[in-house]
């Protein structure tokens, strides 16, 4: 017997593929989800380099320019074509009637666009400090891309730095949930009986409360004197309260139906120990379905933060997210007179958008049957 | 059938307490109570603030009772049969000094501190109005997606298809506040209106009447496309996939070859079939409306519980809180279970298995 198999065993060479490798091979045809997959990393890129891709610092103050509109970049001045990108100076004058400050561009003030300019200094990753930034513009100058706030600062900047936060406050609340709804959901499904009948009531529980009042609860709870980086932690868990559900039932719903697979009766027959049969013959099959959960879960997080801060209800000021920043934009009067102040919204949307489309693509994918 | 209701009938009882207990415990976990943001508020303006007076009002509230004593003095007045409350106070005591036994009476939902109102006649008309907005919102949720979600599936791939796709994609990744904003502000540039509120300002405070409900129905129609939105961009989504999981079935195809009229075709089959997981979807599409309205609601200052809501959360206001989101997690849990009945009521597959477990 071993005889034959040793003999045949050099001689079989068929290509096999992974499971991994099909999905992967499936996903790239999925143009969109591909597209949507380069912008995820662009973002994710741009938060991990914020410092030195920003022309400002987070709490960098204009007062002198307070609530400046968006600054354009001109190719044509009033001395013909330029090779570089310009801006005009930023003069503020009062408004004849309103007595509003407003702004208008100085035409004899140039200010070319500078690459790798050197601008504020700053501790890059806190270990370096530099003061080298992508995009500036000389001394005198200002370069206010996407305008200014309540306070003078760079809202570009801001952008860069509150995608920080927004973006990794997902991706931990999503480990949370992971976490929780992995180990949660395999004990409900493997041990069965009355743990899985109290695991699914409390589930079933958690799902009927509506999320927003209930986060809302959850997040006003969260003491006032905790620290930036504590309330930071508490949202993400408050966040991940409800999103470990959804995961623990798909989790119990596949352990329960490959535990009745043959190759797991095989895998019990020759004696493999509990945890074995768990890690190693089950989890596989339902592994391409967590991967999927989890990047579907991840834009709502976004989304949820996101609500939270604008309430007023998540995180709060010096902790700077896209939500956070959102709160400028509270009322009618604040967005109908700086409308600029709702640009942080343009980047929710997308990160969100591309998210799902990444999701989608990696459900399509990750389908065995699929067409 | 009747036995798949009765059970989930019963199982709403515990789940009710649950949720009771999850409530009343999330209002608590806050440090400090009313009183004491009420005396840091007194503290900040400047005036001065009696120790004992506040003790004195801690002790009529309960405060400075044990949690468990608290919660169950306040799910004893919401129950609507429990001890109920005698004038001296008491819940074990009749006046006369006899042993109160507990019978049936009127919910009881607390006192607000901030209103210093009972919170039954605070949210009362709110209520109403968040159950009006949430029932047309899903009125118009399926308005829109079934037909949408039929025509994207039958003309699969074409510009509508694909206009819908991105419209539903971009519709489910707004969050409502921006969309609320972004009304507001087209109202208020191109207009010159507010968009916000249900009522014009001469029916704010006016009496029900037949002009009042016209006005409300002119205001309504902007929170219900913005708390719709999401939900329809979803259903959309659900519906196409659903019936295109349909079409290419041999029933199909056996009615086409038969001569049935394809759109009597359509509506009489595949798109029952279709609607079928629709309907089981109206468990999560409630929830999320009313989380959604309540977002909505306060940008756009809604006359609804969610303003009050957050303004209770903000302030500690512990039983107007708790009781808010008890009530809404209980028309949740209601409407959850209206939909597993409408389903059974459709799907006769269900009824079956229901039958066999039963």
């Amino acid at each position: 017997m071993s005889g034959i198999l040793q003999e045949e065993e050099p001689s079989e060479h068929i290509y096999t593929a992974s499971q991994w490798q099909l999905v992967e091979r499936k996903f790239r045809k999925h143009r969109l989800a591909v597209w949507s997959g380069m912008i995820v990393l662009t973002l994710y890129l741009g938060a991990l380099f914020c410092e030195f891709l920003s022309p400002y610092g987070l709490d960098d103050q204009h007062l002198e320019y307070i609530y400046a509109p968006p600054q354009r970049l001109h190719l044509i001045g009033p001395d013909g074509l330029h090779l570089r990108p310009f801006v005009y100076g930023l003069k503020g004058i009062r408004h004849p009637q309103t007595l509003r400050k407003v702004y208008v561009e100085d035409k004899s003030k140039i200010y070319p666009m500078q690459f790798f300019a050197s601008g504020p200094s700053y501790h890059f990753w806190g270990l370096i400090e530099t003061d080298i930034h992508l995009l500036g513009v000389e001394e005198g100058g200002t370069l206010f891309l996407l305008g200014t706030d309540s306070l003078g600062r760079d809202l570009l900047s801001r952008i860069f730095y509150g995608s920080r936060i927004s973006l990794t406050i997902g991706l931990i609340g999503v480990t949370l949930s992971f976490i929780f709804g992995l180990s949660i959901g395999a004990i409900s499904g493997y041990y069965g009986g009355w743990i899985d009948n109290v695991i699914q009531r409390l589930i079933e529980i958690l799902r009927s409360f509506p999320s927003i009042p209930l986060w809302m609860a959850l997040s006003a709870s969260l003491p006032a004197t905790w620290t930036p980086l504590q309330i930071y932690f508490g949202i993400t868990v408050v966040l991940s309260f409800l999103g470990w559900t959804g995961l623990a039932r798909v989790v119990r719903g596949k352990i329960l139906a490959l535990r009745e697979e043959d190759y797991a009766t095989a895998a019990v027959l020759v004696g493999a120990s509990k945890s074995r049969i768990m890690t190693r013959h089950l989890l596989p099959g339902f592994t391409s379905h967590i991967v999927v959960s989890l990047t579907l879960a991840l834009p709502s997080m976004i989304l949820g933060e996101t609500s939270l801060s604008f309430l007023g209800l998540g995180l709060r000021a010096p902790i700077t997210s896209w939500g956070v920043l959102l709160q400028e934009a509270q009322n009618v009067q604040a967005v109908a007179m700086q409308p600029w102040l709702l640009t942080p919204a343009i980047f929710v949307v997308v990160a969100v958008l591309a998210f799902n489309f990444v999701g989608d693509g990696l459900r399509d994918a990750a389908d065995p049957y699929g067409r | 059938m009747f036995h798949l209701i009765l059970k989930r009938l019963l199982w709403m009882i515990p789940t009710l307490f649950a949720i009771s207990f999850i409530s009343f415990a999330l209002i608590q976990l806050p440090p400090g109570d009313y009183l004491t943001s009420y005396v840091t508020a007194l503290a900040e303006t400047g005036e001065p603030v009696a120790e004992e007076q506040v003790e004195a009002l801690r002790r009529r509230y309960d405060l400075d009772r044990p949690f468990m004593i608290q919660y169950l003095k306040w799910l004893n007045n919401l129950l609507p049969f429990g001890f109920e409350r005698q004038d001296t106070g008491s819940y074990w005591r009749t006046d006369a000094g006899d042993f109160n036994w507990p019978s049936f009476k009127w919910p009881d939902l607390g006192m607000s501190f901030e209103w210093n109102r009972q919170v039954t006649e605070l949210i009362g008309e709110r209520l109403l109005l968040t159950m009006l907005i949430s029932v047309v919102t899903l009125l118009f949720t399926w308005a829109l997606a079934i037909p949408v979600g039929i025509y994207s599936a039958v003309r699969q791939y074409s510009w509508g298809d694909y206009t819908f796709s991105v419209l539903g994609f971009i519709g489910l990744a707004i969050p409502n506040f921006l969309l609320a904003l972004v009304f507001m502000y087209l109202g208020y540039s191109f207009f010159g209106i507010s968009a916000g509120g249900l009522f014009s300002p001469e029916y704010q405070d006016a009496p029900w009447s037949v002009a009042r409900f016209t006005d409300l129905l002119a205001h309504l129609w902007i929170p219900v496309i913005v708390i719709g939105t999401a939900g329809t961009a979803g259903l959309i989504r659900v519906m196409r996939g659903n019936l295109l999981d349909e079409l290419p079935k041999q029933y199909v195809m056996t009615a086409r070859a038969k001569g049935l009229a394809p759109w009597k075709l359509l509506i009489k089959y595949p798109v029952r079939v279709a609607l079928n997981p629709l309907i089981s979807t109206i468990g999560w599409v409630l929830p999320g409306i009313v989380s959604g309205s309540v977002i909505t609601a306060v940008v756009l200052g809604l006359p609804t519980t969610g303003p009050l809501l957050l303004r209770a959360l903000q302030n500690q206001d512990m039983y107007l809180a708790g009781s808010m989101v008890m009530i809404l997690s209980f028309l949740t849990v209601i409407g959850t279970l209206l939909s597993d009945i409408l389903l059974l009521w459709l799907d006769p597959r269900i009824r079956y298995e229901g039958r066999d477990n039963a």
